[in-house]
């Protein structure tokens, strides 16, 4: 049964050892931490799929889209997420040019606060600036990715996609292929595969992977079909063109001749490899339409649990905490 | 001008091997007589416990006058000079206008005399407008004062002019200071290229951006006879080749930073941009080979490269914000707290790497206290420790990372040609 009441005794309370106002990345989360986002992200699945679809527990929640860099998907996700636990949400889209009016970024951020915010949910191009707003905003703060740094709640909800299908990260061994350098999903990705047991291996041409990748404790290989037959799960990144000052190999076409997932490669994998892709795919270069649209492929499943998994941070960071004194 | 009687102090003097304690007498702003009694004729200051150094020296100073004053100004950045304990310093050319015409350079000495609290030598720009593609006229700017030639905050990116450069300053014997960079490699970089730039997925530069362009300048140097002044060295293949530069005779002299001999690249996981410099903070391992150059002298001198931005400019995105510190009022701190009190150098070393030795690179009549010499002093408090507070420099910006750090050792004492500038605490004790 599925009723409200029922969801919400399930969620209970906001354990005592979740202390953070803010999700900036999944380096500084402990195993503890990244469990109990993905054991309520679940709760919130079940919520999703169920006829209404919303549970209200933030009612008088304000949220804020603050993303000075282009996206579609994950603004998306959060503004539903955020709607789908009854909390109202705000746009804010700053391109590059409204700070050019002169306005800092943090200035920029502490007016919007000041309108009443309580989570201010930010996408910016340079590493590190979701955590400089948290240092200098009093409402918390969510990391949808900084640059090359991290996405958190896209490792979150990879990482979600794969305990689905999978049940435990445990002993599994989790390649992600492509665009390491650039990718704050690889890191994001990477600390979260880590910390859960799985063994992950970073692949992609020498330009983007390097050995320095193995002291954060993976193992790194240029040959995709060199890994095939072992790996449970693929997960596909995106070339990051945008990022990239030159061009880290020949030509797309090479890249694609090297590293795309195709039938063929996929005639070489376990049977039962799980296909993942953060999305938006380059389709024939990451990966080819029928992979893309396969029976192995989660690639769909994986936006669902991202609201999921969204509707599971905000709830963590805002719903107010059982104090002692009640 | 009263005569003034240093008593009981350690003189430390690299330039005349001097170490002991003993009276200096300062008459009509020069170095008088040592050994002189105390006789009542002298206005007395008691430096017993203190070290009594030369005035100290730092080539590498960003004043911004003209052009950048919300920054800093002559008279701010002189005043912060002073209060580090720096009785010169030299200024860099990157301000606007760039210091790349002789009226330019005698504006600045006007106003260095009119306001600034300390001597204030200039370097000038080696390009005209500091663009790399034609020599500033570099015999005037000679005339006018500059006293070494730089287009520091851009490298010299171009061969051709660097190596005319070195041939024409050779005429002069004014070292050509390059702030040493291969662009192409460092490309927009904000931080060290390795684990710590992988990590936080920040653009890096690769240490190779700064190795090439220093083994480019050596082999250029060499080939012309110039000088070459390696300004901030900051890795290990750049004290590698500057030591073997050296062994061959090139004419190379290089300077470090306190910031490059203490912080590291892991200080970039807060975010903050008061660790945002250029060179950038880089691995252990390259601090530890700076350290290393610093006690085998390769490397030569200390200065700090105070950048000062104000703070709006600071507190932007990582990749927006300025590179730079300001350093004046913490290098001598750095240099007691990291560097003599673990025994890496002693005294006379260090004093010798912030006085006589950047009075030698830009030929400056400074740096020393011979019997006759300009009465630029520095006295020192070797034991004392301080915090920073960022509120109280006296720079107009107070970009430090160092806020908050425990130094040891300050400048109690600070006389320019003769006048007291500094007297802390009232010669408390």
């Amino acid at each position: 049964m599925t009723t409200e009441a029922a969801i919400l005794e399930e969620l209970g309370e906001v354990p005592a050892f979740w202390t953070r106002r803010h999700l900036l990345g999944l380096e500084e989360l402990s195993a503890e931490e990244i469990t109990l986002i993905l054991d309520k992200a679940a709760i919130f699945r079940r919520v999703l799929d169920s006829h209404g679809r919303k549970i209200v527990t933030l009612a008088g929640k304000t949220c804020c889209n603050l993303f000075f860099e282009n996206s579609t998907r994950t603004k998306t996700s959060f503004a539903l997420a955020a709607r789908r636990l009854g909390a109202d949400t705000l746009d804010f889209s700053a391109s590059n040019s409204s700070v050019s009016k002169g306005e800092t970024f943090i200035d920029t951020a502490r007016n919007i606060e000041a309108m009443g915010i309580d989570v201010m949910i930010v996408r910016h191009q340079t590493p590190g600036s979701p955590h400089l707003l948290s240092q200098n905003l009093r409402c918390s703060v969510i990391n949808a990715g900084d640059g090359a740094h991290e996405h958190p709640t896209q490792g979150l909800l990879d990482i979600m996609t794969i305990q689905q299908r999978r049940g435990s990260l445990k002993g599994l061994t989790v390649a992600l292929v492509g665009d390491i350098l650039f990718s704050r999903t690889a890191r994001s990705n990477i600390w979260g595969l880590k910390k859960l047991g799985a063994h992950v291996i970073v692949c992609g041409p020498s330009t983007l992977v390097s050995p320095r990748w193995a002291e954060l404790g993976v193992e790194y290989c240029y040959s995709l079909d060199d890994i095939l037959p072992r790996v449970d799960v693929l997960n596909l990144l995106r070339i990051q063109f945008e990022r990239q000052a030159t061009r880290p190999f020949p030509s797309v076409r090479e890249y694609a001749h090297l590293y795309t997932m195709d039938s063929e490669r996929l005639s070489r994998t376990k049977p039962d490899v799980l296909i993942l892709a953060p999305g938006p795919i380059n389709r024939g270069v990451e990966v080819t339409p029928d992979v893309a649209d396969g029976p192995q492929s989660a690639i769909l499943d994986q936006v669902t649990n991202g609201v999921a998994v969204r509707m599971a941070v905000l709830w963590l960071l805002c719903k107010d905490k059982m104090t002692n004194d009640e | 001008m009263p005569k003034l009687l240093v008593t009981n102090g350690r003189v430390i003097d690299p330039s005349q091997n001097m170490d002991r304690v003993t009276n200096l007498l300062v008459v009509d702003g020069r170095i008088a007589a040592y050994d002189v009694p105390s006789d009542g004729s002298a206005e007395e200051m008691d430096a017993t416990g203190w070290i009594v150094a030369p005035g100290l020296i730092d080539i590498h100073v960003h004043l911004r006058e003209p052009g950048f004053e919300d920054a800093e100004t002559i008279a701010t950045g002189t005043a912060a000079a002073v209060n580090g304990g720096f009785t010169s310093v030299a200024c860099m050319p990157n301000t606007d206008p760039p210091i790349d015409s002789q009226g330019t350079v005698e504006l600045i000495r006007q106003m260095a005399a009119a306001k600034g609290h300390c001597n204030v030598f200039v370097v000038a720009c080696v390009s005209q407008n500091r663009e790399g593609k034609q020599l500033a006229e570099i015999g005037q700017l000679v005339e006018a004062g500059a006293v070494g030639f730089s287009d520091d905050g851009s490298p010299v990116h171009d061969a051709e002019l660097m190596r005319r450069a070195f041939e024409y300053c050779k005429m002069f014997d004014k070292p050509v200071m390059n702030h040493a960079e291969v662009r192409e490699l460092s490309q927009k970089g904000v931080m060290h290229e390795g684990l710590v730039s992988l990590v936080l997925g920040l653009t890096a530069m690769p240490a190779a951006a700064e190795d090439v362009m220093i083994s480019r300048d050596i082999s250029l140097a060499e080939a012309t006879g110039g000088r070459l002044h390696v300004m901030h060295v900051s890795t290990v293949n750049g004290v590698e080749a500057l030591r073997r530069a050296k062994l061959r005779g090139v004419r190379v002299t290089a300077e470090v930073t306190p910031h490059h001999f203490t912080l590291t690249d892991d200080c970039l996981r807060t975010f903050d941009s008061n660790y945002k410099m250029n060179p950038p903070l880089r691995g252990q391992e390259h601090v530890d080979t700076i350290i290393a150059g610093l006690k085998d002298g390769t490397i030569d001198c200390i200065a700090c490269d105070h950048a000062p931005h104000p703070k709006e400019k600071k507190m932007q995105e990582l990749d927006q914000a300025p590179f730079g510190i300001v350093g004046l009022e913490t290098s001598l701190g750095l240099v007691v707290t990291r560097l003599i009190a673990p025994g890496h150098l002693d005294w006379p070393t260090a004093l010798a790497k912030m006085t006589i030795n950047p009075a030698r690179i830009l030929n400056l009549n400074k740096g020393t206290l011979q019997i006759g010499a300009d009465a630029d002093i520095t006295v020192i408090d070797p034991d004392v420790r301080w915090q920073v507070d960022p509120a109280k420099l006296r720079s107009k910006s107070s970009n430090t990372p160092f806020a908050g750090w425990e130094l040891q050792g300050r400048a109690e004492v600070v006389v320019v040609g003769g006048v007291v500038k500094l007297r802390r605490n009232a010669l408390s004790h």
